[in-house]
């Protein structure tokens, strides 16, 4: 039996590298394929989880982008524990699953030749949730870009914020938004885009604050959770309930761009900013 | 964010120097009590001359968040604030103190006036959350509450924010962006309830107690952690037993922080703003 398994397992992790399954239409597509499309379905558009550095590659011009505040990294300062043990593990964990320290990269580049700097969300680790640390790199990432009065874009992609560091994690909403407040004053542009999922307290606080906000095709995009209100209102909630294409039709994003036109799209506006 | 509908708990829920250790979720169920003084409590108590401003000038006007200009003795401010009610017919008329983004927006209305006035603001905080409801996203909560807690960063009059019950995570932050930020001594603040976390972390609403626990939600825990400026403490048994005396505390205070606010220049009172929710939070830096 043991071999049996084994070679199933084995075949499995073969296929599994050379084909993907869409999480929309279920079609399997080459990897290669898959890969070569930004990670999006080349059948329904459906626009694949991407980490942080996937998405510098596809934004900035080749080895512009600088990263800062690389060493700010989480700590379990509450010794929280649940069920599945202690957030000082999970950071840990986390931290090895992903080579990064945090569930944000800041830094700075250039987008077609124009300067700007940029925090860009990374989901996998602890579910992009926003904690101490992610506040800290995205305020700072704010501070450069009022300092050098350079156009600041943050991608967001977060479940919202950090559970297991308590009200720590909310009081980062009011310290990024503190950031983004000094911008506002100084008129430096703050592009926020939105992609799958950004919801919770992200979505409250800066993600939501941008003097333009950008999302991509699909993006689930929220503040209370799905489950939540279906239980407080008692019905079900329509399909495309906090989709992008639902904060379109209400007047929350400016434009859904897809992510091979994403670059084009920001160098086209950054390029309206004179300073 | 499930509203709390007055869960019964026993008049004397905790004794100050009784044996038995006052838990968080001890605090949790104190926090909520039926009996426990509200927004309209303290503005009989504390304020007088009350002049209530209404609607958002946008789409209504949200009752679960009430203000207006007040006075405390001859200090003129503007006081905002989640309004619970004392019984079902009030609090289905308030909602149980969940806003909505008209309520948020009202909220920042009147501070923008409060700044037109040069006159400090007061917050006064309960509430278990913004309302997670259907048209509340439709009309965006998010970017109500984002909106209000970024342009509190600017607000040029000084912020006093007190929490008297639940700090319900967004909705409460979503006018509580304070210069000082103070809580009763029984008041809870969390990012989000302890029943939500334990259902998320423990699978199982029912460890509640242990998620209160490990959330830090108790104004002794806020206060060791560098999220609030000051504790006022309530009678042993829990500020239901006693309006008038948490009233008198309250109110002394709130007068004496507004006072302190008031000898900075605006420059100094943005900055130092700033610098405290810059400072907000631990992490490490490795480099």
């Amino acid at each position: 039996m043991a071999w049996y398994s084994k070679a199933i397992t084995e075949k499995k992790q073969q296929i599994g590298s050379f084909w993907v399954k869409c999480k929309q239409c279920r079609s399997h597509i080459w990897q290669e394929q898959w890969n070569e499309n930004l990670w999006v379905c080349p059948n329904c558009n459906y626009h694949g989880s991407i980490n942080a550095f996937q998405r510098i590659e596809q934004i900035f011009d080749k080895n512009t982008f600088k990263e800062l505040f690389a060493g700010i990294g989480p700590v379990d300062s509450l010794h929280f524990n649940d069920l599945k043990g202690s957030y000082a593990d999970k950071i840990i964990a986390n931290k090895k699953k992903t080579g990064i320290s945090e569930s944000v990269v800041t830094g700075h580049g250039k987008i077609h030749n124009i300067a700007a700097v940029a925090s860009i969300m990374d989901f996998r680790f602890l579910g992009g949730s926003l904690g101490s640390a992610t506040g800290e790199k995205i305020l700072q990432g704010a501070n450069y870009a009022y300092d050098h009065q350079l156009p600041y874009i943050v991608f967001s992609a977060s479940g919202g914020a950090r559970m297991q560091e308590g009200v720590l994690s909310l009081m980062q909403m009011a310290k990024t938004c503190a950031g983004v407040a000094r911008l506002n004053k100084k008129n430096v542009p703050f592009i926020s885009v939105l992609t799958n999922p950004t919801t919770g307290g992200v979505t409250a606080s800066y993600a939501m604050m941008g003097d333009i906000n950008i999302s991509e095709p699909g993006a689930v995009i929220g503040f209370a959770g799905r489950r939540v209100i279906e239980q407080t209102i008692g019905e079900k909630l329509p399909d495309d309930f906090q989709t992008a294409e639902y904060l379109l039709d209400h007047g929350f994003v400016d434009a859904i761009v897809d992510r091979k036109d994403m670059k084009d799209y920001l160098g086209k506006v950054l390029a309206y900013y004179n300073r | 964010m499930t509203p709390v509908t007055g869960e019964k708990i026993l008049s004397n829920p905790i004794k100050g120097t009784d044996s038995k250790k006052t838990t968080a979720w001890d605090i949790v169920k104190i926090s909520r009590h039926p009996q426990r003084p509200v927004f309209q409590d303290y503005l009989s108590l504390v304020f007088t001359d009350f002049m209530e401003f209404h609607g958002d000038r946008y789409f209504a006007d949200d009752k679960a968040i009430v203000g207006g200009f007040a006075r405390i003795d001859e200090q003129k401010i503007m006081l905002i604030g989640h309004s619970k009610g004392k019984n079902t017919i009030e609090n289905i008329e308030q909602n149980f103190g969940m806003a909505k983004p008209e309520g948020y927006r009202k909220a920042l209305r009147l501070m923008k006036l409060a700044q037109r006035f040069n006159v400090p603001i007061v917050t006064i905080i309960d509430t278990p959350g913004a309302f997670p409801g259907l048209e509340a996203e439709e009309r965006g909560q998010a970017e109500s509450i984002a909106k209000n807690i970024t342009e509190m960063a600017n607000i040029e009059v000084p912020i006093v924010s007190l929490v008297i019950g639940e700090g319900g995570s967004g909705g409460a932050l979503g006018i509580g962006v304070g210069d000082k930020i103070l809580m009763l001594s029984n008041a809870i603040y969390s990012v989000i309830s302890p029943e939500g976390c334990a259902s998320i972390l423990w699978r199982d609403a029912s460890f509640a107690p242990d998620a209160a626990e490990a959330l830090n939600i108790t104004a002794q825990a806020l206060l060791r952690l560098d999220v609030i400026d000051e504790i006022i403490e309530e009678p042993s048994d829990g500020a239901h037993s006693d309006y008038n005396t948490i009233a008198a505390k309250v109110k002394d205070s709130l007068i004496k922080n507004i006072k302190d606010l008031l000898s900075n220049s605006t420059e100094e009172l943005l900055l130092k703003r700033f610098q405290k929710y810059s400072a907000m939070g631990k992490f490490e830096d490795s480099l």
